[in-house]
């Protein structure tokens, strides 16, 4: 008997030439070679769309399993297959990638702004359109010295910085959630393209070292990898206390994941589990956080930023408060979209809150503080477009972070199994054969591309909106606009309804 | 009738400065003939001006020019004002009885010194003027000083530049620096207070443009204190001098230049020591940057500053004879009050052009 049905179902049709690619591109092993023909398992196909993409006659056509269930608003099928899977397994469910379920999405629901007559738009082909962001503590004021002759010179000593061509950067993907050719396709990027990437929690690999420039290295509960001179082959450090998709819980990659590059990286014994817990357990405590700040601080120097991640929660703004007056350079603030190599169900997708919301809020709280300039802000957490990027700089982001928009660039198709560690487009696996599927200098190509799509975009609309710098829409709430939000939503957001 | 903004105020303008940097005096019927010639580029809702040196009798008191919607409020002030400073002299502000310019309210003039025991400690004289101001402004519904400088004035109202010029009997004045203003507003404003010039203290602003990056800019300022409650740009512009010249006491170049600051392209070329200031500059004063279409003249007791924003988006022009300098949005209002400038140019855009009073001997 079969309690679950399976959620695609594969068509092979007649143009089949049993060349057998597909085969062999299928990681699930839902394609088989049998009896002269290809052979589907249904129940295995997770819609990741290889074999549609090497297939040269478009013999394969997946679709949704066509099984209707009594329709039911409260018992919906999702809710279904999870009980049948439980009382199958006794386990809790697991799952890849970032929540997918139908929460409201404010980027859907805030508008820009452009000029008419009486400001006029400004054409990014013929002026200059300023992109070019710096990350790290300011001052709240400059002081500066004039000489006899009038030249003036800087007497206030900046804090470091991070120079950035564009306000987008990589956001921590660990090695050990995805393959080494992802970490070297995206430090590559950043370098091509004046941002930086972050290491996620999974140390340094040996083959990124020449990129330090364009890295952050990540300081996570578990530790890995962190010693002195991880700390400084960066451009910046970054403690991770919280995820969007999974905050509140550690990590756990199984020790069948943990290969010899991986122990080597990691620092870690090859084939051990490598658990990270849930806190920081040198960290109970706000002072705690301070502590560890200081000691990376003094660890590196103070010639490089140190920052702090942190998932978005109820009461983000105030933690996020105490985060920057404990001494964070850079707060990244990961909204309940954000993705995740591996995270139990119900976190992913009942935990935290949209990035949209915790950015207006932290923005505010700081400013009202007056306290926004000791820390830059970066929003993470399904950003998925130019557009977005823009709307989270209005609301008051210095920078935003992409993980998935950068992973589908690599050709990621989104169907959520990270945690299997079968990806079939090379991303999220350690497996040699999978990986090699990745080529680095296609997938740098394809994310700079990306990346420089999205700078033409935002150019595009800072020239509409009648600016030629990113720091002019940075905060400038008043170039948004709500639709379909009501009051509450529209407060939270700090923006005006459209029309008015 | 005298409600103020509740959305963005949007106009567009012609602005006029004259300075005689050696202090000596001119009329105010110079600078409205000036500001006249330019009568298409305002609509009648707004005209304004500001008079330096015209209250040489009164010189050390900081002189505050008030309009009430009616007396009732006007009570209210004067009691908080002889609460918070000392009233030297308070006076009708004159003005041409016969004329009638649309919603005029009370226009009333104090001359005032603070007492020192008044001061908080660490607060200036100045930051407790700039005080008393802001409360006034937002605590007294129907009250709102339209200046609060010494030996200075400001004098606006809703009308075309040479009708409030005429209201105001502004010809009876002799003042050593003019600026004037024009508006074209594209909304419906009835309010008197929302004319230019905008002053603080001695400094006044008049402004043609629309900052496109308002919205930061205003929220930059509330992170120090300063409540923008006219939805104006102008009174963005004043508050952000107030912040960089007084609070901040940045040099005067580098605060103008944070205003409109060189691209990085630019700044990328400069040798070290600039290329740091003007890293730094724009790293920690990117939400000063007042960016899209604007020509301002700034004034104090001491100087008037010419500038546009940094691709010149609003028209500037700037002539000097002798002593005078001028500054206008047309070279035709500097052409009507003087035929035979010795130069006449037009700035870079982003790029200050001063006139300062020579240091008395």
């Amino acid at each position: 008997m079969r309690m679950i049905p399976p959620e695609f179902i594969v068509k092979i049709d007649d143009t089949c030439i049993k060349c057998k690619r597909c085969v062999n591109e299928c990681s699930f092993g839902a394609l088989k070679f049998e009896n002269d023909r290809v052979v589907a398992d249904h129940e295995k196909c997770v819609a990741c769309h290889r074999c549609t993409a090497f297939c040269p006659t478009y013999a394969i056509k997946v679709e949704k399993f066509p099984m209707s269930f009594k329709d039911n608003a409260l018992w919906g099928q999702d809710i279904l297959k999870g009980l049948w899977k439980q009382a199958e397994s006794g386990a809790k469910i697991l799952t890849g990638a970032g929540n997918d379920k139908p929460y409201p999405i404010f980027w859907d629901r805030m508008v820009l702004d452009a000029c008419q007559v009486t400001n006029p738009s400004i054409d990014p082909l013929r002026e200059p359109m300023e992109l070019r962001t710096y990350i790290g503590k300011k001052p709240d004021k400059l002081e500066f010295w004039q000489d006899k002759k009038g030249d003036i010179k800087l007497t206030t000593v900046m804090e470091p910085q991070i120079k950035l061509e564009t306000p987008i950067i990589f956001a921590g993907m660990s090695y050990g959630a995805v393959s080494l050719n992802v970490q070297l396709i995206l430090a590559k990027a950043a370098r091509e393209l004046g941002t930086i990437m972050n290491t996620g929690e999974g140390g340094l690999p040996q083959e990124l070292a020449d990129y330090k420039d364009n890295i952050v290295v990540q300081c996570a509960s578990g530790r890995f990898g962190v010693d002195l001179s991880y700390l400084n082959s960066c451009a910046a450090v970054e403690i991770k206390i919280g995820q969007g998709a999974k905050p509140g819980i550690g990590g756990h990659l199984p020790g069948e994941k943990v290969t010899e590059e991986i122990s080597r990286t990691r620092r870690i014994p090859s084939g051990t589990d490598a658990i990270s817990p849930a806190p920081h357990h040198d960290i109970y405590s706000i002072e705690d956080l301070r502590q560890l700040i200081y000691a990376l601080k003094e660890a590196t120097r103070y010639k490089k930023p140190i920052g702090v991640k942190i998932a978005a929660v109820h009461n983000v703004a105030a933690i996020a408060s105490g985060v920057v007056r404990a001494g964070a350079d850079i707060l990244t603030i990961d909204g309940f979209r954000g993705g995740t190599g591996a995270s139990p169900q119900v976190i992913r997708d009942h935990v935290g809150i949209p990035i949209e919301l915790a950015l207006a809020r932290v923005d505010e709280q700081l400013r009202k503080e007056g306290i926004r300039h000791m820390a830059s802000i970066i929003a993470s957490g399904g950003i998925r477009q130019s557009a977005d990027v823009l709307k989270a700089i209005a609301l008051g982001a210095d920078a935003v972070a992409i993980g998935t928009a950068a992973l589908i660039s690599m050709g990621c198709h989104l169907c959520q199994k990270c945690h299997t560690g079968l990806c079939a487009w090379g991303i999220a696996t350690q497996k040699p054969e999978l990986v090699k599927r990745l080529k680095v200098e296609e997938g740098v190509r394809r994310l700079v591309n990306m990346i420089k799509a999205w700078n033409l975009e935002i150019k595009e609309i800072l020239g509409a909106l009648g600016v030629n710098s990113i720091e002019s829409l940075r905060g400038s709430r008043e170039r948004l606009r709500g639709v379909d939000l009501d009051e509450v939503y529209l407060d939270v957001l700090g923006i005006k309804p459209a029309g008015r | 009738m005298f409600k103020r903004h509740e959305s963005k105020d949007i106009s567009g303008c012609a602005v006029v400065g004259i300075m005689n940097e050696k202090g000596k005096t001119m009329r105010g019927d110079v600078i409205t003939n000036a500001i006249a010639v330019m009568h298409e580029r305002s609509n009648g809702l707004g005209g304004g001006f500001a008079a330096y040196g015209i209250y040489p009798e009164f010189k050390d008191y900081y002189a505050f020019h008030i309009m009430f919607e009616d007396e009732g409020v006007k009570d209210e002030v004067e009691t908080f004002l002889q609460d918070n400073m000392v009233l030297v002299k308070s006076e009708a502000i004159p003005v041409r009885k016969k004329m009638s310019l649309m919603n005029t309210p009370i226009l009333w003039r104090y001359f005032l010194e603070v007492p020192k025991s008044k001061i908080p400690s660490g607060f200036s004289e100045e930051d407790f003027v700039v005080s008393v101001v802001m409360r006034i402004n937002i605590r007294f519904n129907g009250a709102f000083v339209f200046s609060s400088g010494k030996n200075m004035g400001i004098f606006k109202g809703l009308g075309y530049p040479e009708d409030v010029s005429r209201f105001f009997r502004l010809e009876e004045y002799e003042g050593y620096l003019w600026t004037a203003h024009g508006r074209f507003p594209t909304n419906t404003p009835g309010w008197w207070g929302g004319a230019h010039p905008f002053g603080l203290l001695d400094w006044a602003v008049v402004h043609n443009g629309e900052i496109s990056s308002y919205g930061i800019n205003k929220r930059y300022l509330e992170m120090f204190g300063y409540e923008c409650t006219l939805m104006t740009d102008t009174e963005v512009i004043v508050y952000m001098l107030d912040l960089l010249l007084r609070k901040h006491n940045l040099p005067q170049d580098i605060a103008l230049t944070a205003l409109a600051p060189p691209f990085w392209k630019e700044i990328d070329e400069m040798d070290k020591n600039k290329k740091e200031a003007m890293t730094a500059l724009r790293m920690v004063y990117g939400s000063a940057l007042l960016n899209g279409p604007f020509s301002i003249i700034i004034s104090s007791s001491n100087s008037m500053i010419g500038m546009t924003d940094r691709i010149m988006l609003r028209p500037m022009v700037v002539a000097r004879k002798q002593d005078t300098v001028y500054m206008s949005s047309e070279e035709s209002a500097i052409r009507e009050v003087c035929q035979d400038p010795d130069e006449v140019w037009s700035p870079q855009g982003g790029e200050p052009v001063y006139a300062r009073l020579e240091e008395k001997a």
